[in-house]
């Protein structure tokens, strides 16, 4: 099968998932105790306002019916209007868009070089004291949860010390980079652990292949094996977990954005789903999907291209 | 109100541990005297993106403080929870009590237009359009819209359904904001509050300017910035690392580590919300008068005060409203008796009995509170499951549901808590406490001109409620503010009243 071929069939099987997601996603909520009109009356639960403020919502349609305008909305790319304040779902989703991007894109320029160097320089120096350093500090790393470690940046530099700020209360991410700074280390804390980790192995294992082998008894020089040769081998399976990064940076990291206050697409989905807000957690499992879909497709092409025969292309 | 759940309760604590070590000690300096100029910056928890400006629709805290800016109410709850005149100058009641002539301040909107009787009108008839659901409806739906008038630009002559003294109370209810006749479109609000709107990113940030024209004297701010920061720990670190000025809504533990620090000045307001739990009358067990008092005599509130709310707060008396109009201070305090608690539980038939307790996250406490009482009726005889329920529908669930649940409420007069929460009728009577005896008293004191009398049939009640009601009140808790200490102003009023987030009133030192 050719490669566009296989990329048109994923696109396709990519569009079903979407659809499946978006089903469970109503279904869940559905199945939650309460609805919109409950949750948005709170502490003031009088049956009658509950009553007038399911008609206004038109939470008293069935929800078959409710769900199927929905989709039809959505195959004429109309995601429909948020059941408590009457705004675009779309609008909600441009909101939590910009600052979740920023992040994502931000995490993953650094997370790349970083990962990738820190990997060849640990397997070049396989069980030198570089990579024995390399892998305690990542190791140890790698068992710290984001928000741990978010508290303790925060306390130590954002309160204590001062020299960074603790949060991004109010400010506008690009004009104050300085806001952005501890957000990104912890996001990035993980992830470089475990990809700098695939990326070593990886390279320690081409290193020891037949092909380098081969490569070396032709003389070719050292430097153009481990780059031309052994690192590209040694990248696909990184570029596997690269794509899983990649998924879980632009699902908006829910703990990184509370506890640094970064409004975006993590935080939307928490106070959707709070606010039984229906049409906002369709429209966001909805782009959660497609994401998804897109990310892992591009990574296996690009996995592909990288070696050729460890891609499984059926 | 909703408070809203800190879903990451942890950071709180372990930030403050981290703390623990650097925290600085010596008294906050004192704000100085008032000074004009510069901006605020406030830090609120908010509901995201689906925030709205609209104040008939406020529901959040922040949406409360910002309608309060922007917009002005015909009365607003003074500092004992008794309405006092804001947009209207005074009121005078027929001697039916059904006609109510309301004669307005001279005030402005802030486009210049003067507020008059048919804003007033305008702004009641669409909080009780019938295909809306407006917050303030249930309170207003005793005016009969049809009869009432405007008698001229500055006069409104209210008709209403039944006599009622306490009118006033229902013109400072919650939401019951005045707009201009025909507003519908609060993308940029115009209202005749102390604050001018400038610009608005929902889930973000409001940002208000100071209006040099209000009828109350313009504010000291300049401008004002409200931004959102759901997490409780991300609005203290935001303060502490001054990045907000102002952080509303901090817990007991944050306040008691930061007395005395030279960056954060706490402010608490006593007796903002009551905590309490529920027992329902119309179902067993608690439908027996016994075991409801071996409840009441099971509480150790003291260790409840000191443990769930980290000593912010006081002891209740199972009745509402401590410090406001018409609290019964006269009727003694119960105190923990568990003989005569395993006694009731024995004759009441109870004993071996267990019962649960629903609770939940939906306000900061219930789960704390409901564990320890249920540790503190071991050995009575009587066991208490604690069991945890979804936190978004917690209220509607509880008041259908179960016979036992954690209760809390905000500030309101005596009178409005009744009306909504222990009349046959009411909407939320959770306790479901149902007499005819004591509905007639409540009408008798709502149509009752003399104040006395009146007192005297609002002690009534509350003696009955205190002998044989279905809250088990048992704290007040104080509402917590944290600021810069160069901030000055900041009123100690309960929270939900006038000078609770009152930014006109507050200045940069």
């Amino acid at each position: 099968m050719s490669l566009r071929r296989y990329a048109v069939r994923r696109l396709a099987i990519g569009a079903v998932q979407v659809l499946a997601v978006v089903t469970v996603v109503f279904l869940l909520v559905q199945a939650l105790p309460g609805d919109a009109a409950v949750a948005l009356a709170g502490d003031n639960p009088d049956p009658r306002r509950i009553g007038e403020i399911r008609a206004a919502m038109g939470l008293d349609r069935p929800a078959l019916d409710r769900f199927g305008s929905w989709l039809w909305g959505l195959a004429h790319g109309d995601l429909g209007v948020s059941l408590v304040s009457g705004r675009p779902v779309v609008a909600f989703l441009l909101d939590g868009l910009g600052p979740t991007l920023v992040l994502a894109v931000l995490a993953l320029v650094l997370l790349v070089p970083l990962s990738v160097l820190l990997g060849v320089v640990a397997a070049l120096r396989e069980g030198g004291v570089v990579d024995r350093i390399t892998t305690a500090i990542t190791v140890g790393l790698h068992s710290i949860p984001e928000f741990a470690l978010a508290v303790v940046l925060i306390a130590l530099f954002g309160v204590h010390l001062r020299w960074l700020p603790p949060t991004a209360v109010g400010a506008d991410l690009l004009a104050q980079p300085a806001v952005l700074v501890l957000p990104l280390v912890v996001l990035l804390a993980r992830p470089v652990c475990s990809i700098s980790r695939l990326v070593r192995a990886g390279m320690i294992d081409a290193l020891a292949s037949d092909h380098v082998r081969h490569a070396r008894r032709l003389g070719i020089g050292a430097q153009r094996i481990r780059f031309a040769h052994a690192l590209p081998n040694a990248l696909a399976p990184a570029v596997q977990q690269v794509a899983r990064t990649t998924d879980w940076l632009l699902g908006g990291v829910i703990v990184v954005e509370a506890v640094f206050v970064v409004p975006g697409l993590g935080t939307i989905l928490v106070d959707a789903v709070a606010a039984r807000d229906l049409p906002v957690v369709q429209g966001l499992a909805v782009v959660f999907a497609v994401t998804t879909v897109l990310v892992n497709l591009v990574a296996d092409l690009i996995g592909f291209r990288l070696a050729p025969r460890s891609v499984a292309i059926a | 109100m909703h408070t809203r759940r800190h879903f990451l309760g942890l950071t709180a604590g372990l930030s403050l541990a981290a703390l623990a070590g650097c925290g600085t000690t010596g008294a906050a300096p004192a704000a100085s005297a008032p000074k004009a100029g510069g901006r605020l910056r406030a830090a609120f928890a908010g509901g995201g993106a689906k925030e709205v400006l609209d104040p008939h629709l406020a529901n959040l805290f922040v949406e409360a403080a910002r309608s309060k800016a922007l917009f002005d109410k015909l009365a607003d709850l003074g500092p004992d929870v008794s309405a006092q005149p804001r947009l209207a100058e005074r009121w005078e009641p027929d001697a039916t009590l059904t006609r109510w002539r309301i004669t307005l301040r001279q005030a402005a909107f802030h486009d210049g237009r003067p507020v008059r009787a048919e804003d007033v009108l305008a702004s009641y008839a669409r909080i009780l359009d019938p295909n809306r659901a407006f917050r303030a409806k249930s309170s207003l739906a005793l005016v009969d819209l049809a009869n009432s008038r405007a008698v001229d630009e500055r006069t409104v002559e209210f008709a209403l359904e039944r006599p009622f003294i306490e009118f006033p109370n229902a013109l400072a209810a919650f939401g019951a904001y005045i707009v201009p006749a025909g507003a519908e479109d609060f993308a940029a609000p115009v209202g005749s509050g102390p604050f001018r709107f400038v610009s608005f990113e929902p889930g973000k940030s409001v940002l208000l300017k100071k209006n040099p024209d209000y009828w109350e004297g313009a504010p000291h701010l300049d401008e004002l910035e409200f931004v959102i920061a759901n997490e409780e720990s991300a609005r203290a670190n935001a303060l502490l690392g001054g990045q907000v000025q102002y952080a509303h809504d901090l817990t007991p533990t944050t306040a008691r580590s930061h007395t005395g620090s030279d960056r954060m000045a706490i402010h608490r307001s006593p007796n903002s919300a009551v905590q309490a739990f529920a027992m329902k009358l119309d179902r067993p067990p608690f439908d027996d008068r016994d075991l409801r008092e071996a409840m009441f005599l099971l509480a150790d509130r003291p260790q409840l005060v000191e443990s769930v709310l980290a000593g912010s707060g006081q002891v209740a008396n199972d009745l509402f409203g401590k410090g406001y109009q018409y609290y019964a201070d006269d009727i003694p305090q119960r105190a923990r008796d568990l003989d005569k608690a395993k006694f009731l539980i024995r004759k009441a038939g109870a004993e071996g009995l267990t019962v649960k307790l629903d609770t939940s996250t939906a306000a900061a406490g219930m789960v704390e509170a409901a564990t320890v009482f249920a540790d503190q009726a071991k050995g009575s005889g009587l066991t208490i499951e604690v069991v945890t329920g979804n936190k978004d529908s917690y209220w509607a669930d509880t008041l259908k549901n179960g016979s036992l649940s954690s209760f809390r409420s905000g500030a309101m007069p005596i009178e409005t808590h009744i009306a909504q929460r222990l009349l046959s009728d009411a909407g939320t009577n959770v306790t479901k406490w149902s007499r005819p005896e004591f509905d007639d008293l409540y009408r008798r004191a709502v149509s009752t001109v003399d104040g006395a009398e009146r007192g005297g049939l609002y002690a009534e009640m509350q003696r009955s409620l205190h002998a044989e009601g279905g809250y088990l009140m048992w704290g007040f808790a104080d509402w917590i503010v944290g600021a810069s200490p160069n901030v000055g102003g900041i009123s100690t009023a309960p929270a939900n009243t006038l000078d609770w987030a009152r930014f006109d009133k507050v200045w940069l030192g």
